[in-house]
């Protein structure tokens, strides 16, 4: 007997309406793969969905968590979406955010006093610096002796985030804070406004929004964007070419831990109001995941992150309603991205038999 | 093309046309829109050398990937000693005694010769190899076919001819009946290709049947018995080689006549190009050059002719501004560059066809657009303030695509759809929409038909008429001969002075290629009168 055997073979054209319909699919197929596993928890099935759905999206309150849940995602999947558009892989965005975070609470929490309207930018501006500083040290050491950003700015997360400990238990802790390791507040005049009354949903996510939408001007209408893609795309040729690549991978590199680092004043200046060692739930490695499912698209990361997040969300509301372990979330955004990297690749092969 | 006399070498009046080891029906493979092979039917009997002969692409490489289990055909039919295969599994091939020696050789370059032949032919749960038993039937192989090697000696340390000689070793080892050869003279100095010639007969007579995919003419006319022409994944023609002359072959490999670019005699200009005694050191997995001087005049195309990886790229990256020397200057236009890097060349009006189209010359997943403007992408008219000027980038993509004939798609296509004649246009076009002074021609002609080939060669030749000069690398001597105004040979990493193309012959590029000094072998007077 012949055995059947699976070839790939690359599409010639790739029709547009399957760029469109990858994600859809992949997130159809994760809620399919994942209703064994809410079965299994005791749940019915289309109540827990339901739940879910309405957690994340069925009232104002709920779109209110959902997006502000989002906004630190959309900063940090950009910052990596830039970065490996580039194939310069940031895993650090967790740290670049508690640096971010941890500049501002030094400056913002009575250091400076002035008005909004003047503070609320220098802050954003030193929270970027302190991020683009994290990688300064992974993308110069990369350059010149080769070392893996991997894993320089994996291990830079765990030096960041033990300087924050050490910072909280010592010079930074708040007297008021009754003994927990926590900051003082930012000043009322650093913080971020609320969008709408009542609700967390804070102006963070229009500066999240206004940085996607330009870093996607960037991309495509700039000399500099075309750079990044050239150095991305085909690095050997780039250089060939005469495209200075050390300073194209620096001022990448520099722009995503400064995404990554505003991403730390947005959640301290307009979620929580001051720094905890909980600031970030891992929201830097969560931005790999909304990077990777945006296929590093910087609008499609806005998409990608209100996804995660409505997950995140409603997986909460779920939990507490119907029982089902939060943790299926973490499950569902997994077995989505599985689902997505599998599309991509039917998105560019095809699939023959025999 | 000094090869081997047909006479000395064939085989087929000493035996009688025997059976067919060998049998394909209709093969037939589609990739995408392109039909590599169209319904093709062969034979191949036993004892007899089969050449395929055809440019690139034309589906050679495709027919006997199908054949030896790396493709699966779409539709088509093989038998071999009159039992069908099964496709899709080298392993089948192999069983059945079918051995391939790849154009690009699949040996482990840090393992023993021993070690490469017997890899895979022992079951992997065995506590021990059984080395010795493989090192007597390898030696006797050796013995038998006159393909001499060191078992223990690494691959790392051999040439390339003995290496091919391990490959072919490698297939009779797993008891080759039918041994398919693809390109294996492209690696060969002439001088080598002729001890090849006389191994294939010496396999023929040992009872194998050889399939020697080429596209050079001479050769397959000198140890083929039977020609097959393939063009545009057909079967064009199939005759005895004895009843094929040169001309007729070209023709129904082309398809069409090939005019050979017109090439005026012009008077050298003022030098563009000096290197002075330049050194580089070995890194990064560049050979080394030593002390390599060279003048290049406007007007002029000078050539440099080697067997690979003997210090070619290395001036061409040096010319290109990837690589700096260790000792020694290079000039242009009488001054001497310091600043060695692609920007600063490009300032200086060195245009460069990379050796490497895919992963040098163009961005794949860029647009055609893109690629065009990417060693110019800095000019005002493409760039004000970081801001990229689309519509100026389009239309010179346009104005490129029009005037070099590039076909197939718009300038808002990725580049990687080209194929690879196209691809070559447009680099083309980008070096020569530059006005470059000096053009760095680096196997510009490898991998393309025929007429993409005597395109390119079209407009290096105008681009000389117009002044500038061109360093062409090439391994092919036939394109250096073609078009080269002089012509120096690099071994090892030194370059050998060089010669007007009318006092040197192929023969002696040979020897010179192999690193025997030019007055040892010449006794050509006016040669002897020039190399002085």
């Amino acid at each position: 007997m012949q055995l059947k055997q699976m070839r790939l073979e690359p599409r010639i054209r790739v029709p547009f309406v399957l760029v469109i319909l990858a994600p859809v699919v992949s997130i159809v197929a994760s809620f399919v793969l994942c209703a064994g596993l809410v079965a299994w928890s005791g749940a019915s099935i289309f109540e827990a969905y339901g739940l879910l759905l309405k957690g994340a999206l069925g009232s104002g309150f709920a779109l209110s968590e959902t997006f502000a849940r989002a906004t630190p995602l959309i900063f940090t999947g950009l910052a990596a979406a830039v970065a490996f558009k580039s194939r310069f892989w940031n895993i650090g965005a967790e740290g670049q955010l508690y640096a971010g975070a941890l500049i501002i609470t030094v400056l913002g929490t009575g250091m400076l006093d002035l008005h909004p309207g003047l503070i609320i930018p220098i802050l954003v501006i030193t929270s970027a610096v302190a991020g683009a500083l994290m990688l300064l040290g992974p993308v110069l050491l990369k350059i010149h002796f080769g070392v893996d950003e991997v894993v320089t700015t994996l291990l830079l997360n765990f030096i960041v985030l033990l300087l924050v400990s050490l910072l909280l238990e010592g010079p930074l802790k708040d007297p008021m804070g009754l003994g927990w390791p926590q900051a003082e507040p930012v000043t009322e005049a650093a913080e971020l406004p609320r969008l709408f009354q009542g609700l967390r949903l804070h102006a963070g996510l229009l500066l999240a929004l206004l940085f996607s939408f330009i870093m996607w001007i960037v991309s495509i209408r700039t000399t500099l964007g075309y750079e990044m893609r050239a150095v991305g795309f085909n690095q050997k040729a780039a250089r060939f070419a005469g495209m200075p690549v050390k300073r194209v991978m620096i001022i990448t590199a520099l722009i995503s831990g400064g995404i990554a680092g505003i991403a730390g004043f947005s959640e301290v200046a307009g979620m929580k109001g001051n720094l905890t060692l909980d600031l970030s739930p891992g929201f830097g490695y969560t931005g790999i995941v909304v990077a990777m499912l945006a296929q590093l698209h910087p609008l499609g990361v806005i998409i990608s992150a209100s996804f995660v997040a409505s997950i995140f969300v409603g997986a909460d509301a779920m939990s507490r309603s119907a029982g089902v372990p939060s943790y299926i979330a973490d499950v569902m955004v997994s077995v989505s991205l599985l689902c997505m990297l599998v599309s991509v690749l039917l998105v560019r092969f095809r699939i023959r038999w025999g | 093309m000094n090869v081997v006399k047909r006479s000395e070498i064939d085989i087929s009046e000493k035996k009688p046309a025997s059976e067919v080891v060998l049998r394909l029906r209709g093969i037939t493979k589609v990739f995408g829109s392109l039909v590599a092979n169209n319904d093709i039917s062969l034979e191949l009997k036993s004892g007899e050398v089969l050449a395929l002969l055809g440019e690139n692409g034309a589906g050679k490489t495709t027919l006997m990937n199908i054949l030896f289990g790396h493709y699966i055909a779409d539709s088509g039919s093989i038998e071999v000693f009159g039992r069908p295969i099964q496709q899709g599994s080298p392993h089948a091939a192999i069983e059945l005694g079918i051995g391939m020696v790849h154009q690009h050789f699949t040996l482990a370059d840090n393992l023993s010769v021993l070690d490469n032949v017997m890899l895979g032919t022992e079951p992997l749960w065995w506590f021990s190899s059984n080395r010795r038993a493989g090192r007597l039937k390898l030696e006797q192989l050796g013995e038998r076919f006159g393909l001499r090697v060191k078992p223990n000696a690494r691959v790392a340390e051999l040439s390339i001819g003995e290496r091919q000689r391990v490959e072919i070793l490698k297939a009779l080892y797993r008891n080759a009946q039918i041994l398919i050869l693809d390109e294996p003279t492209a690696v060969l100095t002439p001088q080598e290709t002729d001890t090849f010639f006389e191994t294939l007969k010496k396999l023929v007579s040992g009872g194998l049947s050889l399939i020697f995919i080429s596209h050079k003419m001479q050769e397959v006319l000198a140890i083929s018995d039977r020609v097959a022409v393939l063009n545009e994944g057909r079967l064009v023609s199939e005759l005895k080689t004895a009843d094929a002359s040169e001309t007729e072959l070209a023709q129904s490999m082309i398809g069409r006549s090939i005019e050979l670019p017109e090439r005026k005699t012009l008077k050298a200009g003022k030098p563009i190009l000096k290197l002075k005694s330049i050194t580089v050191m070995p890194e990064d997995g560049r050979s080394a050059l030593s002390s390599v001087s060279l003048d290049i005049c406007a007007r002029e195309i000078v050539g440099i002719a080697g067997v690979s990886g003997n210090g070619q790229s290395t001036i061409a990256d040096l010319i290109t501004g990837l690589v700096e020397p260790r000792s020694g200057t290079l000039e242009l236009h009488g001054e001497v560059v310091n600043n060695f890097s692609p920007r600063n060349m490009l300032q200086k009006k060195v245009g460069r066809i990379p050796e490497d189209r895919h992963s040098q010359g163009l961005i794949g997943d860029m647009t055609l657009a893109e690629n065009s403007i990417s060693e110019c992408y800095q000019d005002p008219q493409f760039s004000s303030y970081g801001w990229q000027n689309k519509l100026n980038c389009q239309s010179f993509a346009e104005n490129i695509v029009s005037k070099f004939d590039v076909r197939g798609y718009s300038p808002n296509s990725p580049v990687r759809l080209l194929s690879g004649g196209n691809m070559q246009k447009l680099i083309l076009g980008r070096v020569l929409s530059g006005n470059p002074q000096l053009i760095l021609a680096n196997q510009p002609g490898r991998g393309l038909d025929v007429g993409a080939a005597a395109y390119v060669h079209e407009q290096l030749l105008a681009a000389r008429e117009n002044g500038a000069a061109i360093l062409l690398i090439s391994e092919d001597l036939e394109e250096l001969l073609q078009i080269a105004d002089r012509i120096a040979v690099i071994h090892r990493g030194r370059l050998s002075e060089s010669y007007p193309r009318e006092s040197i012959s192929i023969s002696q590029l040979g020897l010179l290629m192999t690193g025997q000094q030019k007055k040892s072998i010449t006794n050509n007077h006016a040669i002897e009168a020039d190399a002085s």
